[in-house]
């Protein structure tokens, strides 16, 4: 679950500087939007952040953490969601939140209610404008798709639909508990309720899946689905039943450059379906991008409430100045007790110093098709600009030759063809990235002393 | 039969071997718990002997008068075999009858004390035992000097035999003759050691006896019923063999009047006492606190301690002429036990013994620490294992590839195999090994080469350095004698083998009616890798193989480079035979293919001889590369990824514009895997 908000008083991008410097800027830039985020995931995202950590049965493919629920307790992770997002929300001291996302496991199994008891606690806490964003991940099985109409009824104003595929044959492969029609009706029914703001999510380089079949089949998505799309390519994680079947041979997944053909394949089509690419998996068109999701790669903050979620925020109510990348217990039942006992169940907090913070922007930004603009990257990197930290750096002078990756008066961002090989790029500039903000802290560290 | 055989030993083929060890890896003993831990104390790692070791026999002082023993009542001998012919339990039989070690059923081989001797079963350093065998009442002292079996080692095994006058040649009763034996054999002959055979393992099911006498008969000659048939194992005739000992074998000939004169013929290093001599008296006699000097320094040392090996080390206060002991004099550094180098007392200078040559390395390997922080250690490592194995030639390379390391040589591949295994097992050292090469020869043509070089012929070690066509007359490579023992339903399986190997065919005989010896002329180079794994499996494991040095020989060798995007690297220059060429690059182009990870461009992955190529593999390009979804849960684990990967790019080495990580170096370098 996400919420957006406006800060109060510190922005965090400058936690880094000496208290003078820091001071100037905070009250620079009070009037900008800052947002805040509380938990989200997708179904089929690979690291364990969710709000309702329960699937009925568990996907081949998915290494997310999630638990087969034994008994009925709904009420009791009602109940602690709503405490530790009470706690966060008082320990972020966020003021105003402008999207909310319930992801998975498989929040379409929560009870409509407990949704609504969720978003209530938020705004009794922080102001939850009627604007906000409130996504909510559905498996699109009957039992979802029946529950849509309450759902919106308890606040949520956008879905997120779990089609991943169409072939009825692969889904089972893919353990899925839905069929493709199923699908189809679920995705109708949520258009019904909220006309625009339905995104589907469908998978490539499933088992057997040829490039002829990926196309045929998005096109057929595409004739139903709404204004928002997200493409994931398959993964083969460690652990899964899926990774063991491909290992010992019974099951074959498409090589490299066979994916490669159907993610080339794939933005074709959607961008002459009058979807544009806004990031490296996600297509929107009519302006329908996913306002929560954006707020990751621009580098925002967010809080993280449920087992395994993850956040990123200054927890301004103890005082604190540092980001920080907080993890929450894993186990549901461990993380129940946990919230119980003390209020919240985060299990890890690491500290973002100024080159780590950087080092994400930098990784997310450039995952937007806009990439970085100059007076974002100024915001956390006041002293260094984008030309300083990367202009003179022989291995980006080659990917900028090749037009791969583009730097202008705009900012930094990949080409069309370069955002297909950004994880090779990555290196490279982190690598120069730290060369050059390695020596600008020691500078810092030394104004941070001299008397003025 | 004198002490001066050690000049001929000098002129014995020493490069041989067999690699025979492979099938015969073996249980450690239970004791073998405490080899690593116990290395630095040898004498103490034996346990059923004299329990408390050193400690112990030095509070019983001289319970043996060794001047009971003159000349004639000492007999030097050493036993050579084919791996697992049972070598080593005959030996463990030999100190039990004597008396030297205590009879229990946990006398495995105990002369093996390496923890790599056990676990391969072989005998990797020479040990020594006097023995006291009363025969027809009289006292007699039986110096066992234990030899490397294995060829590699023939270094070892002909210092060892410096010391003998004779030798027991032991064979399986069911195995028969094999390579090794025969190559021992020649080894023991051609010193002139009075040689008695032994048939071993007589109590197995399938032994044979009779068919091993003759073959003995036929190839040896020497006439069946000089063979002695035992069962080392139940003990069954080992006393036969101590009378044949006392009766066959020539005591040395040594005079207790002549000034003192002792060649060193091993050594080793202990941490606490310095350096250990092992010496055989060839004149004279020696006390503690006697002042010696050393021939090959002219420095002078006071006898600390001296004793026999029964094997432990047993002090004694004398040696004297004929026999065998270790002596410690205070020698710090072990540069200064030379091996073969001769001592005599101070003020009583004596002609020095002619010691010996030092071995040629005929295999040659870089030698990388894992990690450069390591080489340090790896440095003192390496220098304190060829302390105890002065064959091993030592020379610093450095790899841009790999770091500093070395460039050893080695005597052959086993060899190679078990200090590299010393080295990880007693200093803990993790390396990284390259793939063996041999020495190379060009006759060079240019007169300024010539006196640049101050010879006309060089021996090349480094490709690197290999010279141009241009400049030389002719190339030559080293070559080696193989024998290859087999039953015969496999001879035409090994017969194309050789012939793909570049094997010339110059001998083949019938030992007996199923087994067949073939001789054949090999260039070292086709042999060194893996011809004796191979030959190994086309047998089931039937046959053996063994070698000797046969000298140079000219060959069309030629300098093969490796280029990525048209850009050489030097760490990957291979020496080649020009008929091999074209499969030598295509293996090491695919190797490389497959090791260097996919770039954002496309990586032409060439061999090449001069201009031309003769092997192309593509590392194609990526055409994608991002990983498909990334959400607020998904960042803590890219970022450490992404990290991970520029980290690692620091390390990357350039070749052009082609990141080469260090691992593709390593496997394309590195010996294969077995």
């Amino acid at each position: 679950m996400f919420v957006y908000g406006t800060y109060r008083r510190i922005s965090d991008p400058f936690c880094n500087n000496s208290l003078t410097n820091s001071l100037i800027r905070v009250i620079k830039h009070l009037d900008m939007h800052h947002n805040y985020i509380l938990n989200r995931k997708s179904p089929s995202s690979s690291l364990p952040l969710l709000q309702w950590p329960y699937c009925l049965r568990r996907c081949s493919y998915c290494n997310f953490n999630k638990y087969i629920s034994r008994e009925d307790n709904d009420h009791i992770m009602t109940e602690c969601i709503q405490r530790e997002t009470e706690t966060l929300l008082r320990l972020s001291q966020v003021s105003c939140i402008t999207s909310v996302f319930f992801g998975g496991g498989t929040p379409s199994l929560a009870h409509p209610s407990t949704i609504a008891a969720v978003l209530q606690t938020v705004s009794r806490w922080a102001r939850l404008s009627d604007k906000a964003e409130v996504t909510l991940e559905v498996n699109p099985t009957p039992v979802g798709k029946s529950k849509l109409e309450d759902y919106c009824r308890a606040g949520v104003n956008r879905f997120s639909i779990g089609v991943q595929s169409l072939q009825d044959e692969d889904l089972k492969i893919l353990g899925r508990d839905h069929s493709s029609h199923q699908a189809l009706q679920t995705v109708e029914e949520a258009r019904r309720l909220c006309p625009g703001r339905v995104s589907v999510d469908v998978m490539f380089g499933r088992p057997k899946q040829s490039v002829e079949s990926w196309e045929n089949e998005l096109s057929e998505l595409l004739r139903v689905c709404d204004d928002h799309v997200s493409l994931y390519q398959l993964t083969l994680e460690r652990g899964t039943r899926l990774f063991k079947q491909v290992l010992g041979g019974e099951v074959t997944v498409p090589a490299e450059d066979v994916t490669a053909e159907m993610y080339r394949c794939a933005r074709r089509t959607l961008q002459q379906r009058g979807f544009l690419q806004y990031e490296v998996s996600n297509f929107a068109r009519h302006k329908a991008a996913s306002h929560h999701n954006t707020s990751y790669w621009k580098g925002r903050q967010y809080i993280g409430v449920g087992p395994g979620a993850h956040g990123r925020f200054v927890p301004l109510g103890e005082g604190g100045v540092h980001r920080e990348a907080r993890t929450q217990t894993l186990e549901p039942d461990v993380w129940i007790r946990e919230v119980r006992q003390r209020g919240h169940g985060t299990r890890r907090r690491i500290q973002l110093g100024h080159l780590e913070l950087l080092e994400e922007v930098l990784v997310m930004g450039l995952r937007m098709t806009d990439g970085i603009n100059h007076e974002h990257w100024e915001m956390f990197s006041p002293h260094l600009g984008l030309r300083e930290v990367f202009g003179t750096s022989r291995e980006v002078q080659e990917l900028l030759q090749s037009g791969q990756l583009i730097l202008d008066d705009r900012g930094l961002r990949c080409s069309w063809d370069g955002l297909v090989l950004l994880d090779s790029m990555l290196p490279a500039l982190l690598v120069e990235l730290e060369r050059q903000i390695g020596p600008s802290l020691q500078r810092d560290h030394h104004t941070d002393g001299s008397p003025h | 039969m004198s002490f001066s055989l050690a000049t001929r030993w000098c002129d014995a083929p020493l490069m041989r071997r067999v690699l025979q060890f492979k099938g015969y890896r073996r249980k450690i003993q239970s004791c073998n718990n405490m080899t690593y831990t116990l290395f630095r104390h040898r004498w103490m790692k034996r346990l059923p002997v004299f329990s408390s070791g050193l400690k112990m026999a030095s509070t019983q002082t001289d319970t043996i008068d060794l001047s009971k023993f003159p000349v004639d009542r000492i007999r030097n001998f050493c036993i050579i075999a084919h791996i697992d012919h049972g070598k080593s339990t005959l030996a463990d039989r030999l100190l039990e009858m004597t008396g030297a070690i205590v009879k229990t059923q946990k006398n495995k081989q105990v002369l093996d004390k390496l923890q790599v001797e056990r676990e391969r079963g072989i005998t990797v350093k020479a040990q020594t035992a006097s023995l006291i065998y009363s025969h027809q009442g009289q006292q007699y002292l039986l110096n066992l000097i234990d030899t490397p079996g294995h060829v590699d080692f023939s270094y070892e095994v002909s210092r060892s035999i410096s010391a003998c006058q004779g030798v027991l040649l032991i064979v399986d009763a069911n195995q028969g003759i094999q390579a090794q034996t025969v190559a021992n054999f020649y080894l023991a002959f051609e010193a002139q050691l009075a040689i008695i055979p032994v048939i071993n393992k007589i109590d197995l099911k399938n032994a044979d006896p009779e068919r091993v006498a003759s073959q003995i008969e036929k190839v040896f000659d020497i006439p069946c019923n000089e063979c002695i048939r035992i069962s080392a194992k139940l003990g069954t005739n080992v006393e036969a063999v101590l009378q044949a000992v006392v009766d066959r074998i020539p005591p040395p000939v040594a005079s207790i009047d002549d000034p003192f004169k002792a060649l060193v013929f091993d050594s080793n290093f202990d941490h606490y006492r310095g350096v250990v001599a092992n010496i055989a008296v060839f004149g004279g006699r020696v006390r503690k606190g006697d002042r010696i000097v050393s021939a090959y320094l002219g420095k002078s040392y006071e006898v600390n301690e001296l004793g026999i090996l029964r094997p432990d080390e047993h002090p004694t206060q004398k040696l004297f002429a004929g026999q065998v002991g270790y002596m410690v004099t205070g020698m710090k550094d072990v540069k200064e036990a030379q091996i073969g180098d001769t001592l005599y007392l101070k003020e009583q200078p004596v002609e020095t013994l002619p010691g010996f040559k030092p071995a040629k390395a005929m295999v040659f390997a870089g030698m990388f620490p894992t990690d450069q922080s390591d080489y340090p250690g790896l440095r003192s490592a390496i220098e304190r294992l060829t302390l105890n194995d002065s064959s091993v030639t030592v020379q610093r390379d450095s790899s841009m590839a790999l770091g500093a390391g070395w460039r050893l040589g080695f005597l052959g591949l086993l060899h190679m195999e078990v200090f590299n295994q010393r080295l990880e097992q007693e200093y803990n050292a993790s390396v990284i090994v390259t793939a063996p090469t041999v020495p190379y020869k060009a006759v060079l043509s240019s007169p300024r080469l010539i006196k640049e070089h101050g010879s006309k012929e060089i021996t090349i070690v480094n490709p690197a350095q290999f010279p141009d066509r241009s400049v030389v007359s002719e190339y030559l490579e080293p070559m080696v004698l193989g024998t290859i023992l087999s039953p015969d339903s496999y001879t035409g399986k090994i017969m194309s083998l050789c012939l793909n190997r570049r094997g010339i065919q110059k001998n083949m005989v019938y030992i007996d009616d199923k087994r067949v010896m073939m001789k054949y002329l090999f260039p070292l180079n086709e042999i060194v890798v893996d011809f004796y794994d191979l030959l190994k499996s086309l047998s089931s494991g039937y046959a053996s193989f063994d070698y000797e040095n046969a000298g140079y020989q000219a060959a069309d060798l030629i300098k093969m480079n490796i280029l990525l995007n048209g850009q050489p690297v030097e760490e990957l220059i291979t020496i080649v035979h020009r008929g091999r060429a074209y499969s030598a690059g295509k293996a090491m182009c695919e190797r490389l293919q497959d090791s260097i990870p996919r770039q954002m461009f496309e990586i032409a992955v060439q061999a090449s001889i001069g201009s031309k190529v003769i092997a192309r593999e593509t590392i194609k390009a990526y055409r994608k590369n991002v990983l498909a979804k990334c959400y607020g849960g998904d960042i803590t684990r890219k970022m450490k990824l992404l990290k991970k990967q520029a980290e690692g790019k620091k390390k990357m080495r350039l070749i052009g514009n082609v990141e080469v990580p260090k691992d593709a170096f390593i496997n394309v370098l590195k010996r294969k895997d077995k």
